[in-house]
């Protein structure tokens, strides 16, 4: 009996040590990795790329989340929500910023940019403003601008410049085949492609964002509204918005978007959004397609349609102006690996990494990368990127973000896309929803 | 030592001994409990514990993703805001609409095929596998499947229908037209569910005893009559069934239309569970949702209770 008890005395010794020797590697390997949570799509494989710098000199192994657009949203947000320690840092989407920030998701790094003399002067104004400041605008920083992004315009150069469908645009319209400058023109040159036949191929006007579910339908139709001149208040933070969202030119702004749908998109292009654009360029179907920066530098390496693509900026109408896309890199509040992750923030916002960033295909934001004079012949896009950064408008940040954007996404694809009621219809309809929402938060 | 003679009474031998000695003097009820108990404890955390959260919940303003906020009971307005909402009731409609369409569908196709099937022709065995098949496919997949399906430029749905009517493959979107994706979702879902209703008719089909159409030749009854005074009353109770279980899960369709239409062309395909999951986990209004879960277990359970009874009142007959 005394000798059972011994070896179960010992067995007990030894099981508690295995799990204290277990516990302390579990937390030894934590110390040492990164999971760093972000959209799977190009610019986090060039990330990816960038980050090995940091492995190596920090000797952190970094691991990564990447989350297919349409779910990111739903997933990370689930994750935050629900206390989960998947992310250290997260390159999350500017809109959750108020969200994040009031329930204390992320990390306020206002100390740590003082300490570590990182000054968000060093970064474009805009991205700023839209990526690291709650509430918007003030000096309280959530994130740093990691990645800068707008919706833009992609299209077929060597159409636009055959000398034979170039005359025959003169011919038709009066006006050279070029890059529109307005949503004017740009519906005419989609209306000039829709339905023609080139290299054998029926081909049509423009590809743009009609989905549903997540925020396609909004970021499409916004990159028309903004140049119209829609705004979301009359007076910034007063929430007032009657006369601002459906204001005349507000109305115009989303009946051109409609038209644009009706006459010029490829057949069956109700429910599309980055990947649908993607395809649909790709493989020649269209003269042009809206989509954001962020694949503009995947898109000149396409070995079939790089060389034969072409860039443009959002076009303006009554005044210049993009949708903003693009995220910021925040630290997670519920990491383990505090030090690690703002090691990583720090290591990113040093100027010479930013290089590499933009280097990879990553749209860096640092002014040191922006303000250099070969920036804007880097890259076929550059140019265009910095005129769209300095235009950028972006969707409402505040803590019910998501309710707002499900509202504008039901308003919009039911007047656009299955053609229910008037544009003023729509955005009146808009407003009252918004209003409810305003309501429910205590701000009106 | 003679062996008991009763199933306990052996079971409780072949207990080890220090078991035995503290199961002995239990009672046939304390037993009872014992064995399931665990399997209560798990039906309570799983199944009636979140459904008592849920029903508090609904009385409150409370959301998931705002742990700072301070919750607070609002009574019976979330209840008052769902039920007076023309755009919940238009999804109820819709979800209305959608059930019952599927339901007409898959059941007089379901019991078609089972009373073909039941002919036992040559290869009937062969045909019945076949007919199975979209059944035991995954939802995404069929879901994914029928989008290309459906894609008007490529897909071969409107290449056949091109090919009966004439009409150009492009000229109609079965996906983004406001008149048509309602009944692409039906035709999808009767696609993969007609098989099912089939299976359940095949089983009442094949448990009508032969002597009762026996009886009938003999009456000189003509397979008409048969057919509406012995096969249809005794297979009825098995339609019934079948339009239960097939009732129950379509009023919860989700993956579906959310990989076919996501609820598009604006609204028209939204059912009532892509409602519920937009505003529970994208809005976040877990006390508005939880509110709404509560009206369509309450729906559904109550409909359901009335068909049950209508079901035995047929059985009893």
């Amino acid at each position: 009996m005394r000798l059972l008890g011994k070896t179960a005395r010992k067995a007990g010794i030894g099981l508690v040590s295995a799990m204290a020797l277990s516990t302390a590697l579990s937390t030894a390997a934590q110390a040492n990795e990164l999971t760093l949570c972000w959209a799977a799509w190009d610019p986090a494989n060039a990330l990816v790329e960038l980050s090995k710098e940091f492995e190596a000199q920090s000797g952190i192994t970094m691991k990564y989340e990447f989350v297919p657009w349409p779910n990111f949203a739903d997933r990370i947000l689930n994750e935050l929500n629900a206390g989960g320690k998947l992310c250290d840092l997260l390159i999350g989407d500017s809109q959750w910023l108020g969200g994040s920030a009031e329930n204390g998701y992320y990390v306020k790094l206002n100390d740590f940019f003082d300490k570590e003399g990182i000054k968000m002067e060093d970064f474009a104004a805009a991205a700023v403003n839209a990526y690291a400041t709650w509430p918007k605008g003030t000096p309280n920083y959530w994130a740093l601008p990691a990645m800068g992004d707008a919706n833009g315009w992609f299209y077929r150069k060597d159409w636009f410049e055959n000398p034979e469908i170039m005359a025959e645009y003169k011919a038709k319209t009066g006006a050279d085949l070029a890059p529109p400058k307005t949503w004017t023109e740009l519906k005419q040159i989609a209306e000039f492609f829709q339905g023609r036949q080139i290299n054998g191929q029926t081909v049509y006007g423009a590809a743009i964002f009609t989905e549903r579910a997540s925020e396609g339908i909004t970021m499409g139709a916004t990159s028309a509204l903004y140049p119209y001149g829609f705004k979301y208040e009359m007076t910034p933070g007063k929430y007032d918005m009657e006369g601002a969202v459906n204001s005349a030119e507000a109305v115009a702004g989303l009946e051109m978007y409609k038209a644009i749908y009706d006459c010029c998109t490829p057949p069956g292009y109700t429910d599309s959004y980055m990947g649908e654009g993607l395809d649909a360029f790709k493989s020649g179907q269209v003269a042009m397609m809206m989509n954001w920066f962020a694949f503009m530098p995947g898109m000149a390496k396409d070995e079939k349609v790089g060389s034969v693509t072409g860039f443009f900026v959002n076009p303006a109408q009554n005044i210049p102006a993009s949708t903003l896309g693009g995220q910021g890199i925040s630290v997670v509040a519920n990491t383990d690996n505090m030090e690690g992750a703002l090691n990583y923030i720090k290591w990113f916002a040093n100027p010479d990494v930013q290089k590499k960033w933009w280097a990879l295909g990553g749209y860096a934001v640092h002014n040191a990368v922006l303000t250099d004079p070969g920036f804007k012949d880097s890259q076929p896009f550059a140019g265009a990127f910095l005129e769209a950064m300095n235009q950028v408008q972006d969707f409402w940040q505040e803590p019910a973000y998501a309710q707002l954007l499900q509202a504008m996404q039901k308003r919009l694809h039911d007047y656009v896309v299955a053609g229910n009621g008037t544009a003023k219809e729509a955005l009146d309809g808009l407003i009252a929803d918004w209003t409810v929402v305003f309501e429910e938060e205590g701000k009106l | 030592m003679a062996q008991p003679a009763d199933l306990i009474g052996r079971a409780a031998a072949a207990t080890p001994k220090r078991i035995a000695v503290k199961v002995k003097g239990m009672s046939d009820t304390a037993m009872a409990w014992l064995f399931i108990g665990p399997t209560m404890l798990l039906l309570l955390a799983i199944n009636i514990f979140p459904l008592i959260w849920t029903i508090q919940l609904s009385f409150t303003n409370y959301r998931a993703n705002r742990p700072n906020a301070e919750v607070e009971n609002v009574g019976l307005r979330n209840y008052e805001r769902i039920l007076t909402d023309p755009d919940v009731w238009m999804t109820m409609q819709t979800t209305a609409q959608f059930v019952l369409w599927t339901i007409i569908l898959q059941t007089v196709i379901g019991f078609a095929l089972a009373y073909l099937i039941d002919r036992k022709f040559r290869g009937h065995a062969f045909w019945t596998t076949v007919i199975l098949i979209p059944m035991m496919l995954s939802p995404a997949v069929v879901g994914n499947f029928w989008r290309f399906l459906y894609q008007p430029q490529i897909g071969l749905f409107n290449y056949i229908i091109s090919f009966f009517t004439g009409v150009e493959p492009n000229s109609f979107e079965m996906l983004g037209s406001v008149n048509l994706a309602p009944w692409a979702i039906v035709i999808v879902d009767t696609w993969m569910w007609t098989p099912y209703v089939m299976l359940i008719c095949l089983a009442g089909l094949r448990s009508i005893p032969d002597y009762i159409y026996e009886a009938a030749e003999v009456d000189r009854a003509s397979p008409w009559r048969q057919f509406w005074s012995i096969t249809l009353p005794m297979a009825l109770p098995f339609i019934m069934l079948a339009v239960l279980f097939r009732g129950i899960e379509n009023f919860k369709m989700f993956d579906m239309v959310v990989l076919l239409t996501g609820g598009g062309p604006g609204s028209v395909t939204e059912v009532a569970s892509i409602t519920l999951k937009r505003a529970a986990f994208e809005a976040w209004r877990t006390g508005y949702s939880s509110a709404f879960a509560i009206i369509l277990f309450v729906a559904v359970f109550g409909l359901a209770n009335i068909y049950v009874k209508a079901l035995n009142k047929v059985k009893e007959r």
